[in-house]
């Protein structure tokens, strides 16, 4: 018993790590600027297939990978971002949602006409292999590295955004843009690091959830409203409610996806639904 | 008192009152669809698909165009009607094709107003998930649903009665589904028509462009909203029906989506908030995807991705505002060289 719920709790936790390393950028961003990016999901996508193809095709080692694709994803993300994203800031959200779809389709084409349309398969080094015994049990040895990367990554987060100035900034901007502006804060600039950073981490979770969630150039569509959920509920632009929020779906979706094959997403969309009627600022943001 | 035709010496007061009024050019478009029915009569099929595509795309201006409310996930209105039709059909319930239709507009409507009432007190990227989380709610319990609704395989060879007992749809050959879809969609087109030159019509316009000064003027904004949109869902369930109907089949497909992207792309290729931007761009989105999305579909995809890229930062407007700029250029262009 006690085996089958941390089973659910670890698999869950491991597979919500993946969801927050994803969505922590879109909602940092969204929070900043409001910007409707549904195109946030193929950032991650690039960075994926960044990391395996240059694991695959190059060998070059894991970690070295998910380096690799972080820093290219962030800088590709730069571009795009002040060539097309920065002409949007103060449009309409209609044509910010039509950009960033039509975005994801013309990169969905480009991936497939480059690389090709079949799921691209991740092989862990053998470190990561197997099963690690936690003393009540064996687990998945790369599950506890998820586990474990996610909360290193959701504590440097929170040191970077409660103790540095940079970090002071971004909360400002997020509580007040108009005010931190007037306080001479760049507003511009501040927001080209945080997407950059922001699609950084989204290819590190592209990367890292390769192995279960898989990737093929459908991807950004797959997972849209997956990470949309997440930062719905979380609440814009907390990091901390993203991580809590990232989790709670992660364990759910993962428990009614063994126990309800059929209609285990049903109850993530209804629960997201009744949620947003009971708190529409989401479960840890702030009444607007 | 006089009850004499007022008089607008104004050009502005005159253009205002006379905006709402028949223009010779508006029968064009019926006239070159009957043109169609009798130059094409191998393409009907395909004629059919973009009649109900036009109402699809019609249905979403209304909510989107004139109201603003932005949304991703219209087909569940579209799949609540077909899937509506299909069922009381498949069961042997109902199979009568006008009744059916209003049945489904009833259901849709219904579920248009349920989820409005939930989902149109947020706003931005939490509205965006939520008309998402509606469409896959509904994808997901009709494809748990087997026993009712086919789950994945759909509902197939509908058994629909002939029209007023007379005239049979068939499969193969769509010259009764063509004329059938036509005369629908011309009632639906003058229904919104009206409503969108009536006084309701015009506050939602006023609701799309300042929420904030509605709300001051003491306009009962959410429920206009409301209404607005179970309208909405109910034009999109008599589209989704009679995709169902002249097709004698329903899938998972038109609860997508896939669909859903699809009718606003046609929706702002041809430019929302305008009524005729439904139209232009449901004909020429569908001429393009017949030609090339079967023969080159990654290509097709690079090419709809890019086209929207440009329309959100170069044509908002969509082909009729570009049409629109096009003649303001040249009447100024004409005003000069007169003076």
């Amino acid at each position: 018993m006690i085996v089958e719920i941390a089973n659910m709790v670890l698999g869950g936790l491991a597979a919500g790590m993946v969801l927050f390393i994803v969505s922590v950028g879109l909602s940092v961003t969204m929070g900043l600027m409001g910007f409707a990016n549904l195109a946030h999901g193929a950032f991650a996508m690039i960075g994926g297939y960044v990391i395996v193809l240059s694991m695959n095709k190059l060998g070059i080692p894991f970690i070295v990978a998910l380096v690799i694709g972080f820093v290219v994803t962030a800088a590709v993300s730069v571009v795009f971002e002040r060539l097309l994203y920065s002409r949007l800031y103060r449009a309409p959200e209609l044509d910010q949602v039509l950009f960033t779809i039509g975005l994801v389709f013309a990169l969905i084409a480009a991936v497939t006409l480059m690389v090709g349309p079949e799921t691209q398969p991740l092989t862990l080094p053998p470190s990561m292999q197997g099963q690690l015994d936690l003393g009540f049990m064996a687990y998945r040895t790369y599950s506890i590295v998820l586990i474990v990367v996610g909360v290193a990554i959701m504590l440097g987060l929170w040191l970077g955004f409660e103790r540095t100035r940079i970090g002071a900034q971004i909360r400002a901007a997020v509580d007040n843009r108009r005010m931190a502006e007037s306080l001479g804060i760049n507003i511009g600039r501040l927001f080209t690091l945080v997407f950059a950073f922001g699609s950084g981490m989204a290819a590190l979770g592209g990367g890292l959830g390769a192995e279960f969630l898989g990737l093929d150039p459908q991807y950004p569509l797959k997972y849209l409203v997956m990470f949309l959920i997440v930062v719905s509920v979380g609440g814009l632009g907390r990091i901390t409610g993203v991580f809590y929020a990232a989790l709670i779906i992660g364990v759910l979706d993962f428990t009614l996806k063994k126990y309800f094959p059929q209609g285990g997403t049903v109850f993530i969309y209804a629960m997201a639904i009744l949620l947003l009627l009971w708190r529409p600022q989401g479960l840890f943001g702030r009444p607007a | 008192m006089s009850m004499a035709p007022q008089t607008y010496d104004n050009p502005a007061a005159r253009a205002l009152a006379r905006r709402h009024r028949f223009q010779w050019w508006e029968v064009l478009p019926w006239l070159l669809a009957l043109a169609f029915y009798f130059a094409f009569p191998r393409y009907l099929g395909f004629g059919t698909e973009l009649l109900i595509m036009v109402l699809f795309a019609i249905s979403l201006d209304l909510a989107l165009g004139y109201a603003g409310i932005i949304t991703l996930g219209h087909a569940a209105f579209f799949g609540a009607g077909a899937y509506t039709v299909g069922m009381l059909a498949k069961h042997g319930i109902w199979t009568e094709p006008i009744t059916l239709l209003i049945a489904a507009a009833i259901v849709a409507g219904a579920v248009g107003f349920l989820s409005g009432l939930v989902l149109l007190r947020t706003t931005g990227l939490t509205l965006l998930m939520l008309t998402l989380c509606t469409m896959g709610l509904l994808e997901e319990l009709a494809n748990m649903a087997s026993e009712v609704t086919g789950g994945f395989d759909g509902l197939d060879s509908l058994p629909i009665q002939p029209i007023f007992g007379v005239f049979e749809f068939d499969v193969l050959f769509s010259s009764t589904q063509y004329l059938y879809v036509l005369a629908v969609l011309l009632v639906c087109f003058v229904f919104t028509r009206i409503l969108v030159y009536s006084p309701f019509g015009h506050s939602l316009t006023g609701i799309r462009e300042n929420m904030l000064r509605m709300h001051a003027i003491g306009a009962p904004v959410r429920k206009r909203l409301v209404i607005c949109y179970s309208i909405s869902a109910a034009l999109a369930g008599v589209a989704g029906a009679l995709w169902a109907q002249s097709n004698a089949y329903v899938n998972l497909s038109t609860l997508g989506l896939d669909r859903a992207a699809t009718v606003l792309i046609i929706l702002v290729l041809g430019g929302y908030g305008r009524l005729y931007g439904a139209i232009v761009g449901a004909v020429a989105y569908m001429v393009l995807s017949h030609f090339l999305s079967k023969a080159y579909p990654t290509a097709w995809q690079l090419g709809l991705g890019l086209l929207l890229v440009a329309i959100a930062l170069f044509a908002r407007g969509g082909m009729l505002g570009i049409a629109d700029r096009i003649g303001q250029w040249w009447a100024r262009r004409a005003e000069r060289t007169t003076s």
